[in-house]
């Protein structure tokens, strides 16, 4: 499972953008994290996954301290990170769509020849996953980049969630993405905890959410406001921490 | 006669040969137009006939004097071995998203450190020479490392200090030359001690006895195994793949776990590598000893190559044997129909610009070529 503990995450400028954060997410549970955009779910998932530096605080995978390591030993270590901008960071545009199933997994024993990839071994899970993730592409030679939205979504969670897993985070993993696409990359995530894996899913859809956590955290400036049980809360009172006060008082 | 039709039509679509063909074919063109006006005597005379008569003639002689013999073709092996060896260091820095302007630089750091095993040892040659040409890669990685370095440590753009250690390089030979180390005794102008003939590197042609103007030497070989290399190094390797990615989108490298400050650093010492040998090549191959200007213009000529090319292996040899064919054709060019060699420099010019404007290529030779370019991509000054 994932513990975060009195996380802080500060921008260049010293203001602290994650202040204080401090949760768990268990094995074979989904925990949400909601939001609105801008409040500091974005550095709290590159502080998580690697992607910047945490100011103080403790992060660890199945009770392995992690705050120290680089994106690469927490891949190593076990953790999945479908991105929030997948045109910006989850893919490689312009590489086939087999180098992008790779793209984060090229140095695994399965696909490593010495200083070489086995582009051969590449290839054949390309084409499974394809098939298993049901990925429209005319082949997986083509440049990922000609795929939708919703295609392009698909090859970054066949990549990420295709191994063995303790923790996957997963920022606005159906944001610009088709209807279909939704549901389908929903039930995966499903399928994901139900194998026992840490699930964390920060997403400004509310409704995204609130139907996928066993768990509900809100976030507002920086820190943690509210631990919810989604199935006891309604949409409104979830929407109020959002926006910094509290249903039924004062902010 | 259809299925060439069909042939040429998924040649045009899947790749930019043809663009680059038609480039060629224009700036050939241009460069006609040039050499007409050029002759301005026959112009004053309003004998436009005659100099138009040179143009096919000159164009013949370049041909002639690069492939029309077996000197020729030593020749334009010659002009080529540095030019492929600088292209390939430019264009597996491409490849990682860095302008490596910095080849001249790094030519003349390899070719001093191989000049020095050159001339310090004397023989076995089956030793020296492998020994100096390593010592030129090796001299040639560190000098292009420093950029590197700075980049990754500061983010100083690598286009600016590639350029300031070219400089540097420049006048630090100048200097090098001076000192006891490395001046020819008997000597008061900055010239070098001549390498052991242990260390010359072989003549490729030195099985025929007594051709002495067959210059070109093995340094060739050396070039064409970089180029194979190169090839292994992007389609199989780890780090080639890493390259790669990074080239193209340093956010998701980045994201993929990649050590991008670590690939900064080993990209431009691969690419210095590359050019540092080219600088071998010329000290122990061509002249057997340094001059000043030894690298001449050769590492900015492999900017051209690389982007001619479109930084692929098989593209950048290519390029840099015409870049090396019209060298060596352009002087029996001069030297048969009076046209100045300096066209060549201005044809080689044309063929860059035509190539860095496909739509203008395309509108002139109205074809529709749908692959506009899928070729460079550079990172802004910003990253």
């Amino acid at each position: 499972m994932l513990s975060v503990e009195n996380l802080q995450v500060v921008d260049p400028d010293g203001r602290a953008v994650v202040d204080g954060v401090s949760f768990m997410v268990r094995a074979g549970e989904i925990v949400g994290v909601a939001g609105v955009q801008g409040n500091g779910q974005t550095e709290l998932v590159d502080a998580i996954t690697g992607l910047r530096a945490a100011a103080s605080g403790k992060i660890s995978v199945a009770g392995v301290d992690v705050t120290d390591d680089d994106p690469r030993e927490r891949h190593v270590k076990g953790m999945a990170h479908i991105p929030e901008d997948r045109q910006r960071q989850g893919l490689v545009g312009a590489l086939s769509v087999a180098e992008n199933l790779v793209l984060t997994r090229y140095h695994d024993a399965e696909f490593r020849r010495g200083v070489t990839v086995d582009w051969g071994t590449a290839h054949d899970v390309a084409e499974r996953l394809i098939g298993e993730y049901d990925i429209r592409t005319p082949s997986a030679d083509v440049g990922v980049g000609t795929l939708s939205g919703g295609n392009q979504q698909k090859v970054i969670v066949a990549r990420e969630l295709s191994r063995d897993l303790k923790v996957s985070v997963a920022s606005q993993p159906t944001r610009g993405v088709d209807v279909g696409s939704i549901e389908y990359i929903h039930s995966r995530i499903v399928e994901e905890r139900d194998a026992g894996t840490a699930v964390l899913i920060v997403s400004t859809e509310l409704d995204e959410v609130m139907a996928l956590s066993d768990r509900l955290l809100v976030m507002y400036r920086g820190t943690i406001v509210a631990d919810l049980d989604p199935k006891q809360v309604s949409a409104m009172d979830v929407g109020l921490y959002m926006a910094g006060s509290r249903p039924g008082g004062a902010a | 006669m259809k299925r060439i039709i069909a042939f040429l039509e998924r040649l045009a679509k899947t790749n930019g040969v043809v663009l680059t063909l038609l480039a060629i074919a224009s700036a050939m063109v241009v460069g006609a137009f040039i050499i007409v006006l050029s002759d301005i005597e026959a112009l004053k005379r309003g004998d436009i006939l005659s100099s138009l008569g040179t143009v096919p003639s000159a164009y013949w002689s370049v041909v002639t004097g690069s492939f029309g013999s077996l000197r020729a073709i030593s020749n334009t092996i010659n002009s080529s071995t540095p030019l492929i060896l600088c292209g390939v260091s430019v264009a597996i820095a491409f490849k990682a998203g860095l302008f490596n302007i910095g080849a001249t630089g790094q030519m003349l750091a390899g070719g001093m450190t191989s000049l020095l095993v050159g001339f310090s040892m004397s023989g076995p040659g089956i030793l020296q020479v492998p020994l100096a040409v390593f010592a030129g890669a090796v001299g040639g990685a560190a000098y292009a490392g420093i950029a590197g370095v700075l980049k990754a440590r500061t983010g100083a753009h690598e286009v600016i200090t590639t350029i300031m250690l070219n400089s540097i390089a420049a006048f630090l030979v100048l200097w090098l030359l001076k000192t006891d180390l490395f001046q020819r005794p008997d000597r008061t102008d900055p010239i070098s001690k001549l390498v052991d003939p242990a260390g010359h590197l072989p003549r490729l042609f030195g099985f025929l006895d007594g051709r002495a103007d067959l210059v070109a030497h093995v340094g060739f070989l050396v070039a064409l195994g970089s180029v194979a290399f190169y090839w292994w190094f992007l389609s199989k390797s780890s780090v080639g793949f890493e390259f790669r990615a990074f080239g193209l989108n340093a956010d998701a490298a980045r994201y993929a776990g990649m050590h991008t400050k670590r690939l900064t650093v080993l990209a431009m010492v691969v690419a210095g590598s590359f050019a540092g040998m080219a600088g071998a090549a010329e000290v122990l191959g061509t002249y057997g000893y340094a001059s000043q200007n030894f690298a001449g213009n050769i590492g900015f000529d492999a900017i051209a190559i690389a982007l001619l090319g479109r930084s692929s292996p098989l593209g950048t040899l290519f390029a840099a044997i015409l870049f090396g064919a019209l060298q060596a054709g352009g002087r029996q060019m001069q030297s048969t129909t009076d046209v100045p060699i300096d066209l060549i420099v201005v044809l080689r010019a044309l063929i860059v610009m035509f190539i860095a404007a496909p739509l203008l290529v395309k509108a002139i030779w109205r074809v529709k070529v749908s692959a506009t370019s899928d070729g460079q991509t550079f990172r802004g000054w910003g990253s």
